[in-house]
C-alpha cells in the first residue's frame, strides 16, 4: 500500500535568537506530486528547507520544534548526507558544479562507475579503473529524461546558464534512490524560454514518479506544474490549495497580504520625445564575456523610461555595464552632447549618472558594512556629499548625521525591513538589498539612471515597490530611467519605449502595447518594419 | 508611499543585556581575560611584584602599541594582515642609525629619526606595493617573504656601511655595526619619560602611551574621512568600490604605505623605550607578535578596527609580560621563560587565527 504522503513535516518552529522565523508550519507532500512552495523572500523557505536538510546551521541554533515523517517513518535528520541516502536530493539556485569536468563526470562525481584493476587489488577501491562507458550510458539516460539534447561529454564551463541547471538537475536523477527532489528557485537565472524547457523536464520527471517540492517567486511558473500549492508568510503557512482553485493573482495576494493593484501611470507635463536627447550613444561595444555588445547605437530621450530587453546573452545587460565603465568597451557616448569617457566610472559617475547593478552582491553592495554606508558611500566619493566641511577635500570627514538622516528617510521611503541603518546589508533579504541599492544609486541625484534586472531574484511584494519607485523618480523628479530586464512584463509595465538586443545590436524599439507576437519576433532577432517607435 | 507599513518597516531592535555585550566582545577575548586574570592571581600567590608586573604592562602595551596600529591601514585596503612589517622597520631602523651617527640626542634625536624614516619608509611601501600588486591574493606570503629577503639584504648593508662612529661599530675590527646599539645616552626613552609619573610603586609613560593614543586617533580620523572610507570599501569589495568611482589601486597604495611609515615609526618608539635598536636578523619576526596582538583584539584577515589593536594590545602585550615570570615561578630552577614566551605568542596567533571571525 502507497503511503499516502511522502514526506510530511509536522508543527515545525524555529527561532533564530530569539526571532521567531517558523511558526507551526505543515507540509505534507503526496508521491509523485509537484508541490509549490511560494513565498516572500525573508517567509521561512530557506529555513524549512535547512531543516528539512539537516543543515549544521539549524543544529547550531539550537534546533527546532516539530516532527518529520518521510515514508510514513518518523525521522530525525541529522546532516545533509543523511537526506541524500534517504533520496531526497536538493537543485541549488547557485550551481554547484566542476566548471572543468564534464556533463558525465559532474553527473556522476562520487558516484562513479568503476571495474576491479590489479592496483586497486592492492590499494583498494579508490584505485579502481573508471567505466566511462557505462557513466556515459548513465548520463546520457538522466539527460534524455529531462527531455534535452547535450552532448554528455562537453565540459560544463562552455555551457549556457540554462544548460548547467539542467545537469545539476540530471545529476539528482541519476541518483537510483531519488524519491523527492527539492528544486529552489531553479527558474531564477534562466531566461523565459529555458524556464518553459524546464518546466516540461520537471512534469516528464513527476510522471516517472519522482515527486518535487518547487520553491519559486514565478507565479505563472506555479500554476503552469504546480498540483498543489503551499503559501508561507511570515513564518506560517497561510493556504493550502489545489491548482484548479488558484489564480496569479489570488497567490500574490495571499503571498503578500496586501493587495497588488495595477499601477495607471501618470501622465507627465510633456512627453519625452527625439527633440531633447539625453544620452546618445555610437557604435558601443562591450567586452563582457556572455554578454558582448557588438556595436550599437542608441538615443535616450529625457525624462523617459527605457526598457532594454532581450534574451540571455545577447548582451543587454552589457550596454549599461559598458556606458558606466565597468567593463572595457569602445565607442563613443555623449551626455547632455558632452563626451563621457568609457572605461571609467568615476567621469561616467561624474556625468549625473548612477547604476544600479545586476549583480547586487557582487558590484552592488558592501555584504559586511553598514546599511547607511552602503547607501552612501558613492555619493560620497564622487560628489563630496555627506562630508563635513574640511581645507583636505580628500581627508574630509564623514558626516554621521547626514548619513543617518539619508539612510533613516531611505529606510522608511523604499520600506527597507531591517533592525537599524547599522544593520549589516548582508543580513537583509534579497528585495532588501536591493532596496538599498537603489537608494545608493538615488544618493547620488542623478539625471540618468541605469537599472539592470532590478526584480531578479526578489519577492512580488519588494518588486511592485521597486517599480513603483523607479516610475515615481521618473514622474516627479524628471529623472530620466533606463531599465535593462529579463521579464518582459515588467518592461511593459513601465516603460515608454522598449529596445530590443540581439547578438549584441539593437534589433529595434518596440512601444510597450506592441503585442506578444512582435516582442517574440524581435527578440528572435527579425526587425520588423513600421512597428517601430523610432520617428513616432 | 500609501503601501509602506511603517510601523513593520523596521524590526525591534535588539534588547541590550549581558549576553549581547559579550557576544559584542567575542568568546576569544574573553577566554585571553580569564587567562590573565589567571595569571596574575598566580603572580600574586607565588609572591610576585604585582606592581612591577602592571609596571611593565603599560610599557609594553606602549611599546608595541604603534607596531599593532601599523597593520591596520593593510587590513583596511584589502592586502591583509601585513607580513611584510620588517620592510617598515628596517626603514625606521635606518633612520634612527643616522640619526645616532650623528649624535644627536633627546627629542632632537626621536624627531630627527621620525623625519628621516618617514621618507624612507613611503619609498619603500611604495616599492612594496609594486611587488604586492603583481601578486594579488597572495599578499600576505609574498610579504612574508619579502620581509626574510629584505632583512638579509640589510644583514650585509648593516656589515658594510660606511659609518664610522663608535658607539655604533664593533669595539674590535672597526667596521660594521653591532647587533644591539644602545640609546641610553642618545634619544633612549625620551617617550617614556615625558610626564611620567608613580602610583606607589607603578610608573606610568605617559608620553609613551599618549604618543600610541594619538597615532592610533589620527588613523581612527584617517578612517572616517573620505579617502579612508574609499580604502575601508575597496578592501571590502573591490568591485563596489570600482563602480563607485573610486581608483582601488590607489587605495591600496596608500594603505601599504602607510603601514609601512606606522612600521618605521613603531620600531623608533619600540626602541627608544626598549633602549636599544636590534639590527641584522632581529626584525625578521617582528610582524607576528604584532599579528598575534590585533588578531586576538577581534580583526579578521579582512576587517579591523581600532578599537581591535587596543584592546588586541592589551590583552596580548599584558600576557606575554606576566606569563613568562609566572611560568617561571611555577617551575622552579628551569630556564623555562623565553620558550614559554615563544610558545605563548605563537600558540596566541594559532588560537587568534582560528577564532579569527569572533567578535569585532
Amino acid at each position: 500500500m502507497p503511503e499516502e504522503f511522502v514526506l510530511q513535516l509536522k508543527a515545525i518552529g524555529k527561532a533564530f535568537f530569539g526571532t521567531t522565523v517558523l511558526k507551526n508550519v505543515d507540509l505534507s507532500v503526496k508521491p509523485g506530486e509537484i508541490h509549490a512552495l511560494v513565498g516572500e523572500n525573508g517567509a521561512g523557505k530557506s529555513t524549512l528547507m535547512n531543516i528539512l536538510f539537516g543543515m549544521p546551521v539549524i543544529k547550531d541554533t539550537g534546533g527546532f520544534e516539530g516532527q518529520m515523517v518521510f515514508e510514513g517513518k518518523q525521522i530525525k535528520m541529522e546532516s545533509p548526507r543523511q537526506a541524500m541516502e534517504m533520496g531526497i536530493g536538493m537543485v541549488h539556485q547557485e550551481f554547484m558544479l566542476l566548471p572543468g569536468f564534464t556533463a558525465t563526470e559532474n553527473i556522476k562525481l562520487n558516484r562513479e562507475i568503476t571495474t576491479k584493476n590489479p592496483v586497486s587489488a592492492v590499494f583498494g577501491r579508490d584505485f579502481e579503473t573508471l567505466d566511462i562507458k557505462s557513466m556515459r550510458k548513465d548520463a546520457k539516460d538522466a539527460i534524455g529524461k529531462l527531455g534535452l539534447s547535450i552532448e554528455d561529454w562537453v565540459a560544463v564551463a562552455g555551457l549556457p546558464v540554462g544548460y548547467k541547471q539542467f545537469i545539476e538537475i540530471a545529476r539528482e536523477i541519476d541518483k537510483k534512490n531519488v524519491k523527492l527532489l527539492v528544486l529552489d528557485e531553479p527558474t531564477a537565472v534562466l531566461t523565459e524560454t529555458e524556464a518553459e524547457k524546464l518546466l516540461d523536464a520537471m512534469k516528464k520527471l513527476s510522471k516517472s514518479g519522482i515527486t518535487m517540492l518547487f520553491i519559486t517567486h514565478r507565479l505563472d511558473e506555479v500554476l503552469a506544474v504546480a498540483d498543489n500549492i503551499t503559501i508561507l508568510r511570515d513564518g506560517e503557512v497561510v493556504a493550502r490549495m489545489p491548482r484548479s482553485e488558484a489564480k496569479v493573482e489570488r497567490i500574490a495576494e495571499i503571498m503578500v497580504g496586501r493587495s497588488i493593484e495595477k499601477i495607471d501611470l501618470p501622465k507627465r507635463k510633456k512627453e519625452p520625445s527625439d527633440d531633447d536627447i539625453i544620452l546618445e550613444i555610437k557604435n558601443l561595444k562591450v567586452n563582457m564575456t556572455g554578454e558582448n555588445v557588438k556595436g550599437v547605437d542608441l538615443n535616450v530621450r529625457r525624462g523617459e523610461i527605457l526598457g532594454i530587453g532581450g534574451l540571455a546573452g545577447h548582451g543587454k545587460v552589457g550596454i549599461a555595464n559598458g556606458v558606466m565603465g565597468l567593463y572595457p568597451s569602445t565607442g563613443e557616448v555623449f551626455k547632455d552632447g558632452k563626451p563621457v569617457k568609457l572605461n571609467n566610472p568615476y567621469d561616467a559617475l561624474s556625468a549625473k549618472m548612477s547604476f544600479v547593478s545586476e549583480d547586487r552582491r557582487g558590484t552592488g553592495l558592501l555584504l559586511d558594512d553598514t546599511t547607511e554606508l552602503n547607501m552612501t558611500m558613492t555619493a560620497m566619493q564622487i560628489q563630496d556629499k555627506f562630508l563635513k566641511p574640511g581645507p583636505i577635500r580628500s581627508l574630509r570627514l564623514a558626516d554621521g548625521d547626514a548619513i543617518r538622516k539619508y539612510a533613516d528617510r531611505m529606510i522608511e521611503e523604499l520600506d527597507i525591513r531591517c533592525t537599524g541603518p547599522t544593520q549589516p546589508v548582508r543580513r537583509l533579504s534579497g528585495g532588501n538589498q536591493q532596496k538599498v541599492c537603489i537608494a545608493r544609486a538615488f544618493a547620488l541625484e542623478p539625471e540618468l539612471m541605469w537599472v539592470s534586472e532590478p526584480t531578479r531574484g526578489i519577492d512580488v511584494g519588494a518588486k511592485e515597490l521597486v517599480l513603483d519607485q523607479l516610475v515615481k523618480f521618473n514622474r516627479d523628479l524628471g529623472m530620466t530611467v533606463v531599465m535593462t530586464s529579463s521579464e518582459l512584463a515588467e518592461l511593459r509595465k513601465i516603460c515608454d519605449r522598449i529596445v530590443l538586443v540581439y547578438e549584441g545590436k539593437i534589433a529595434g524599439v518596440l512601444s510597450p502595447d506592441a503585442s506578444d507576437l512582435d516582442f517574440g519576433l524581435m527578440m528572435a532577432g527579425e526587425t520588423i518594419k513600421g512597428k517601430e517607435v523610432h520617428n513616432q | 508611499m500609501s503601501k509602506t507599513e511603517t510601523g513593520e518597516a523596521c524590526a525591534p531592535k535588539p534588547r541590550f543585556n549581558l549576553i549581547t555585550a559579550i557576544k559584542d566582545l567575542g568568546v576569544a577575548r574573553l577566554i585571553i581575560l580569564a587567562f590573565v586574570v589567571l595569571l596574575f592571581v598566580v603572580a600574586y600567590a607565588k609572591g610576585l611584584g604585582i606592581q612591577g608586573l602592571i609596571s611593565d604592562s603599560i610599557v609594553r602595551v606602549g611599546m608595541n602599541g604603534v607596531l599593532i596600529l601599523s597593520m591596520l591601514p593593510a587590513v583596511v585596503c584589502g592586502v591583509g594582515m601585513n607580513f611584510g612589517l620588517p620592510l617598515g622597520i628596517l626603514s625606521g631602523l635606518l633612520g634612527g642609525i643616522l640619526t645616532i651617527n650623528m649624535n644627536l640626542t633627546g627629542w632632537t634625536g626621536f624627531l630627527t629619526a621620525l623625519l628621516i624614516s618617514v621618507p624612507i619608509a613611503v619609498i619603500v611601501g611604495l616599492l612594496y606595493h609594486m611587488v604586492l600588486d603583481k601578486v594579488r591574493g597572495e599578499e600576505m606570503m609574498v610579504g612574508t617573504y619579502l620581509a626574510y629577503a629584505a632583512v638579509f639584504g640589510m644583514s650585509i648593508f648593516w656589515m658594510l656601511a660606511p659609518i664610522k662612529n663608535p658607539k655604533l661599530i664593533f669595539a674590535v675590527g672597526g667596521k660594521g655595526l653591532r647587533y644591539t646599539i644602545s640609546m641610553t645616552d642618545t634619544f633612549g626613552k625620551v617617550l617614556n619619560n615625558f610626564l611620567a609619573f608613580r602610583i606607589g610603586s607603578i610608573t606610568v609613560p605617559t608620553g609613551l602611551i599618549l604618543f600610541w593614543l594619538l597615532l592610533c586617533l589620527l588613523v581612527y580620523l584617517f578612517l572616517r574621512s573620505k579617502t579612508g572610507l574609499a580604502m575601508l570599501a575597496t578592501g571590502s569589495n573591490p568591485a563596489y568600490a570600482v563602480s563607485s568611482g573610486i581608483n582601488v589601486g590607489n587605495m591600496k597604495r596608500i594603505g601599504v604605505v602607510m603601514s609601512t611609515v606606522l612600521g618605521a615609526v613603531g620600531i623608533i618608539v619600540f626602541a627608544q623605550s626598549y633602549g636599544f635598536m636590534q639590527l641584522y636578523t632581529a626584525p625578521q619576526t617582528a610582524a607576528f607578535p604584532a599579528i598575534a596582538a590585533i588578531l586576538i583584539g577581534g580583526a579578521s584577515l579582512r576587517k579591523a578596527s581600532i578599537s581591535n589593536v587596543i584592546i588586541g594590545a592589551i590583552l596580548f602585550q599584558t600576557l606575554l609580560t606576566v606569563a613568562p615570570p609566572v611560568t617561571q615561578a611555577l617551575m622552579e630552577g628551569s630556564e623555562i621563560s623565553e620558550i614559554a614566551r615563544v610558545m605563548i605568542s605563537n600558540g596566541m596567533i594559532l588560537y587568534a587565527l582560528t577564532r579569527a571571525t569572533g567578535g569585532r
